[in-house]
């Protein structure tokens, strides 16, 4: 294979990768934006969407429907997860207590999830049934071709959803102002519970284009995913919904850039493995140049 | 229309309103005024359920604020523009006012709506694209005002809408007032600017931490020597 082909195959499979990345990284700058709360738990739910997967893909296969569809019943799963987190944890936090108590009920709920998903479903790794099988494309899978396109219709159609709905107008409003928005007849508390749903809903789909392309689930998997999107959301400018889709797909060209070439170029000196220390570092120069993140006004205005 | 009886609000142990009546009746201007932390802006809030009261009641048309959402009460057709404006500053002017609908549900209706509040203030409308963010002081209140507006409501509620304003938008303001209420809105108006909101308004309270101190006629309340030492500052 010559030079250019594996480094267009590098950045094909770091948008692949990235997309993922950046339908996660939304979750959590979604929930920053509306409650200045880094819901560490959103990483699980990616794993709970995956389960919801391991289930009912071979229910829909023998129902005869297309394996895909069970992404459907993982939305809906995730969704109800990240609202009954907001409803049972966060919001009595909130109500009561400080950001730094809100914070800590985010990692306790992570610890929850991962905990009973070991209890419910055992440590060892499920392994789910195929869910797409295309054919190859220009030398390249077509499963790959797909999650990027599912990525991106995603993140055009979230970012419609918030620039003209009624709802999405609503979300941005709370997220500026929240007395301000109940003087306007706005259910504060309701605009919350949707962005969590929608947030866990992103994070279902995520599942779907991660589980096609791994085929595995297990209880841990959400965490070090939910780190790389939350680098993500952070390169990107915390709270800033263009900037959790950016930082993605940086963070994922990155990592796959560097896994391709970092034994190369220093001539196996530094190893492949190397790769996510190389995501975090960029993410600390980025944030010395830029504290607010790529896309973040330094005067603390987030959208 | 709206009346509040022996209303009390604590902030923690702070006793911010301490026994305060007050009524406002269909198609009236009444003012509320008072110094800088007598408790006008609690009063307003509470009304509008942001900060709930200890004790007292609050009833508007014979319904109960006080067991009221403050979601559902922008729906009875009360609307309020508070204190410093807080206007959705990352948000166009469009969209500031389409939140100010948010409680109407038929679409063409807040199309109308914006179309009457960009009569009512062309400015608005020159920059209805514009980030609210970057408008200036007094296009703020405009928008703000206009907001509020966009709910089609009976009754106003206008926290110290001349607060940082010019002279000459301070005029403005209150001819826009004036306006609205020849239209037929009732207004509850707080200000510390005393002197031009009692000269536009039918009565007034005079509010004194947390106590209404006076009330009445609120062309008598500026003959009254107290007022005129105290507010008026002659
Ligand atoms: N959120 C709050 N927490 C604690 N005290 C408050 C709060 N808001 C207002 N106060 C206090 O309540 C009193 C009345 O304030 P406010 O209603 O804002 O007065 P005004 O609008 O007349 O200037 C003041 O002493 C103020 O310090
Ligand atoms: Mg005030």
């Amino acid at each position: 294979m010559d030079g250019l082909t594996l480094f267009i195959q590098q950045i094909i499979n770091g948008l692949r990768v990235g997309s993922v990345y950046a339908l996660i990284a939304l979750g959590y700058t979604m929930v920053y934006g509306i409650i200045r709360l880094i819901n560490f738990a959103h990483g699980d739910f990616i794993m709970v969407g995956a389960y919801a997967l391991f289930f009912t893909v071979p229910l829909m296969i023998a129902a005869g429907m297309p394996a895909w569809m069970a992404v459907f019943v993982a939305i809906i799963v995730c969704a109800i997860t990240g609202v009954l987190v907001e409803k049972l944890a966060y919001r009595p936090v909130r109500a009561k207590g400080t950001n730094m108590s809100a914070l800590i009920t985010a990692i306790a709920m992570s610890l929850f999830l991962e905990n009973l998903a070991q209890t419910l479903f055992g440590a060892s790794p499920k392994q789910v049934k195929t869910i797409f099988d295309l054919p190859m494309i220009f030398g390249f899978s077509g499963n790959t071709f797909l999650t990027i396109a599912i990525g991106v219709v995603v993140m055009v159609g979230h970012s419609l959803f918030v620039k003209y709905t009624k709802a999405g107008q609503a979300m941005r409003a709370v997220s500026e102002d929240k007395s301000a928005s109940k003087l306007m007849g706005i259910n504060v508390n309701g605009i919350i519970a949707l962005t969590f749903a929608i947030g866990s809903g992103l994070a279902a789909i995520a599942s779907l284009m991660y589980v096609a392309q791994y085929n595995q689930v297990t209880n841990m998997m959400g965490s070090m995913l939910g780190l790389k999107a939350f680098v993500a959301a952070v390169l990107g400018g915390i709270g800033i919904i263009p900037g959790a889709m950016l930082g993605g797909l940086v963070i994922g060209i990155v990592e796959s850039l560097s896994k391709a070439y970092i034994a190369p170029l220093t001539g196996g000196l530094i190893t492949s493995a190397f790769s996510d220390a190389i995501v975090f570092s960029i993410l600390i120069v980025v944030l010395l140049v830029k504290p607010a993140g790529i896309m973040g006004k330094n005067i603390g205005e987030k959208v | 229309m709206l009346s509040i009886k022996d209303l009390h609000v604590h902030y923690g142990a702070i006793h911010a309103i301490k026994g305060v009546s007050l009524e406002v009746n269909d198609g009236e201007i009444v003012s509320l005024i008072g110094a800088n932390g007598a408790g006008k802006t609690t009063i307003l809030h509470t009304v509008s359920g942001l900060v709930r009261a200890t004790s007292g009641t609050i009833t508007y048309d014979g319904v109960n604020l006080r067991a009221t959402a403050p979601n559902k009460i922008v729906s009875l057709g009360m609307a309020h523009v508070p204190e410093g404006r807080h206007v959705f500053s990352r948000m166009t002017v469009q969209e500031n006012l389409r939140m100010g609908a948010y409680s109407l549900s038929n679409p063409e209706q807040v199309k109308q709506n914006i179309e009457r509040v960009f009569k009512s203030f062309p400015r608005l409308k020159e920059r209805a694209r514009q980030i609210a963010g970057t408008l200036s002081g007094g296009e703020q209140q405009m928008l703000a005002t206009g907001r509020a507006l966009m709910a089609d409501p009976k009754i106003l509620l206008m926290d110290e809408p001349s607060m940082g304003l010019s002279p000459i938008l301070v005029k403005e303001i209150f001819r826009i007032i004036e306006t609205l209420h020849a239209k037929g809105i009732t207004i509850l108006l707080v200000e510390q600017n005393a002197k031009v909101a009692l000269s536009i308004s039918s009565r007034a309270y005079v509010l004194e931490t947390g106590s209404i101190a006076m009330a009445g006629n609120a062309a008598e309340l500026m003959e009254d020597d107290r007022v005129r030492k105290a507010y008026l500052g002659v």
